[in-house]
């Protein structure tokens, strides 16, 4: 019996589980929409506690991208692994020939793309609002844009897997989770705001070097202790 | 299947499991052969969902062996066992927000099975959801979720099924459908093990009913050799010794 | 484990007595022994407690990370309570450098607080493990507690370098660092050995308080164990 072909292959299962969280936003638009409405709220907010005016935009832009960027992900990162827990899916995620690590890759990826897309909608938003070129260095700010994103997801996307199974998760996920990543925000605005305001790359390459170790580090962690959380 | 005819196809070996301090399963030995169709009966804090999920690969046993045609499993499924086993949950174990055809399509893809989209076909059939197979899961009924999780436990075609307490929530009509469905799946020569508080169905289903409680095994019988009329006496005086 | 449990009285016993012995030295070799600043005055005597302080807060963090490894690899109970009991001393000893750090600050830069890299780090690091305290208050299952509590433990510790060194760049501070030059301490010997004395003191009061908890833990587990075998 089974006619199974051989095992599935690493890349296979996670593209799967990408595409299932994919479609699964494309229907409810969940975190997409709590994500967009948060980060252009945070940024309306921080015209109203803060003088936007052309002289002191390019110093504050990058700190309040990020900041709408991280707090707008920190919230709707809880959803991620509460869809997984509803209906007991993770058990049959683990119940299916899938390395365990391949769920949390999945789910990382999945995340990673909710970040960059809403990355895309508001840097423009932002860009016409405060009349600041953000992509003024354009590879090295969307280097910048997608490492902090990996970083912020990759340790997220491990967390919120703690999170979902505690009390007061929606508080929960947020107060672990931003805190851990204050090194990832400090470099990210610093390249961020070094390439607004037109600052050479040697000034930013300690940055990038502390991003990247951040990357690699919770990566390599997130590898080793997610089935941990997730074995009984 | 390879496994010789005489050794069991699933083996606990003096299996314990913990959470915390309580105790779930107590030394249980269990020898199940290819081809049973095991009924497990028992209060509510037995351990019945614990035995389950230690042969499903869910769940690690604090000390003992598990067993899987003579092949140590006691440190986890590789994915030949994992393909092998078909496991409904009291819990659904499908994505509300997709259609039943994506949630098994999803489920195919992790399986790696070919000809995916026909054996989604053929089980949403079987389980009678064809018309309504692209409508997504949050609409449907408490039933016909119950019963789209069946056939997402189906869809690596299984020849180990684990079933926990697959009538909760079902109408008659679905219930009907659900034992001729495990009917023909034991005469597959399939191995499936049910928990469920229904005395009833459970004998008029199974070749074997074990009554557990208190994380032991206190009864096993074949439904042969067991007087029918008599089992919900039996039952209730097997069980009430027990501390749960 | 049994050794050390069955002395654990009688250590701690000396160990308190150790730590008083120091504390009453070292309370009299900072203000009788040690010189007088001659640019600071009395504020710089805080820096005798406020340095310990500040090295032995990251040996209680470091316990969480051991001991987090430790019940993850080997499931066992002895290591999740070594990982909340440094977690708690470590969160304990960093309020305590933070705050003397503000009672220096005020006279010696003028404001009880300052974004210095140091300060700014410990912060951080007092708000990342007292997540991980809180997070073990909202799991009901000590086995899952234990298990979530271990992957934020690690995940913590594993921060300590990146704050470290992302804050020290983010900016260069205000904190006086002592000019090293081999053999040379860069203070008056006197205030050197003041210092050094201070230093075994907070490794003594450390290591009590750590015990003790440890102690306690125990001792809450056995009562659990004993309530559940009735």
């Amino acid at each position: 019996m089974g006619n199974s072909k051989a095992g599935l292959s690493f890349t296979h299962g996670v593209w799967a589980i990408v595409t299932k969280d994919l479609a699964m936003e494309l229907r409810g638009k969940e975190i997409l929409t709590t994500t967009l409405m948060f980060a252009l709220l945070t940024l309306v907010i921080f015209n109203f506690a803060m003088d936007l005016t052309s002289l002191t935009v390019k110093d504050i832009a990058a700190g309040a991208l990020w900041v709408a960027f991280l707090f707008s992900g920190s919230l709707s990162m809880n959803r991620s692994f509460l869809y997984e827990k509803e209906e007991g899916c993770l058990s049959a995620l683990m119940l299916a020939p899938l390395d365990r690590s391949a769920i949390y890759f999945g789910k990382m990826i999945a995340n990673l793309i909710f970040t960059l897309t809403a990355m895309v909608v508001i840097i423009p938003v932002f860009t016409v609002m405060y009349n600041v070129n953000v992509m003024e260095s354009f590879i090295l700010q969307s280097l910048a844009l997608f490492m902090g994103a990996l970083g912020f997801n990759a340790v997220g996307t491990l967390i919120s897997a703690v999170s979902v199974n505690l009390r007061a998760r929606e508080m929960m996920g947020p107060l672990l989770l931003l805190p851990v990543v204050a090194p990832a925000l400090i470099a990210a605005v610093k390249i961020s705001g070094g390439l607004i305001r037109g600052e050479p790359l040697e000034e930013l390459t300690a940055w990038f070097q502390i991003l990247a170790a951040f990357d690699v580090i919770y990566l390599a962690l997130a590898w080793i202790l997610f089935e941990h959380i997730i074995e009984e | 299947m390879s496994t010789p005819i005489d050794t069991p196809l699933i083996e606990l070996k003096s299996v314990s499991k913990r959470f915390g301090r309580v105790a779930a399963l107590d030394a249980v030995d269990l020898e199940l052969r290819a081809g049973e169709s095991v009924a497990v009966f028992g209060p509510n804090g037995a351990g019945k969902t614990t035995l389950l999920r230690i042969i499903a690969g869910l769940i690690k046993p604090t000390s003992g062996g598990l067993f899987l045609g003579g092949e140590d499993l006691t440190h986890g499924h590789h994915d030949e066992a994992r393909k092998r086993i078909g496991y409904i949950s009291h819990q659904s174990l499908v994505y509300p927000e997709l259609t039943a055809r994506e949630n098994l399509s999803f489920y195919g893809k992790l399986y790696n099975i070919e000809n995916a989209p026909e054996r989604a076909e053929s089980l949403l059939n079987d389980v009678g959801l064809k018309t309504r197979a692209d409508d997504a899961v949050a609409t449907y009924s408490r039933g016909m979720k119950q019963r789209l999780s069946i056939a997402r436990a189906l869809i690596n075609d299984p020849d180990i099924i684990l079933l926990d307490e697959p009538f909760t929530g079902l109408d008659q009509h679905a219930a009907e459908m659900l034992i001729n469905l495990l009917i023909r799946l034991h005469g597959e020569q399939r191995t499936i093990v049910m928990i469920t508080h229904n005395l009833k169905i459970g004998l008029d289903v199974s070749s074997r009913a074990l009554i557990q409680a208190g994380g032991k095994i206190r009864f096993d019988k074949p439904v042969s050799q067991i007087d029918q009329a008599g089992f919900h006496d039996l039952y209730i005086n097997v069980v009430g010794g027990a501390h749960y | 484990m049994k050794f050390l449990k069955d002395n654990a009285p009688i250590a701690a016993d000396i160990l308190a007595v150790a730590t008083a012995v120091f504390m009453a030295l070292s309370a009299w070799m900072v203000f009788n022994y040690a010189p007088m600043e001659e640019v600071m005055g009395w504020p710089q005597k805080i820096f005798y407690f406020h340095v310990p302080l500040a090295i032995m807060c990251y040996v209680g963090f470091l316990f969480t990370f051991i001991g987090s490894i430790g019940f993850l690899w080997k499931k066992d109970f002895v290591w999740d309570r070594v990982a909340v009991c440094g977690a708690e001393t470590g969160v304990v000893f960093t309020i305590l450098v933070l705050a003397t750090g503000m009672f220096w600050g005020k006279p010696i830069w003028g404001a009880y607080w300052t974004w210095d890299p140091r300060l700014t780090t410990s912060l951080i690091l007092l708000i990342i493990f007292s997540g991980y305290l809180i997070l073990r208050s909202r799991v009901e299952d000590e086995t899952l507690r234990a298990k979530y509590a271990a992957v934020m433990g690690i995940v913590g510790y594993a921060d300590v370098p990146l704050v470290h060194y992302s804050v020290k760049l983010w900016s260069r501070g205000i904190h006086p660092v002592l000019e090293k030059k081999a053999g040379d301490p860069g203070m008056h010997p006197d205030m050197y050995m003041a210092l050094k004395v201070c230093f075994v003191t907070f490794v003594l009061l450390f290591f009590l308080v750590f015990i003790q908890r440890l102690r306690l833990e125990t001792l809450k587990d056995d009562v659990e164990r004993l309530k559940t075998q009735r």
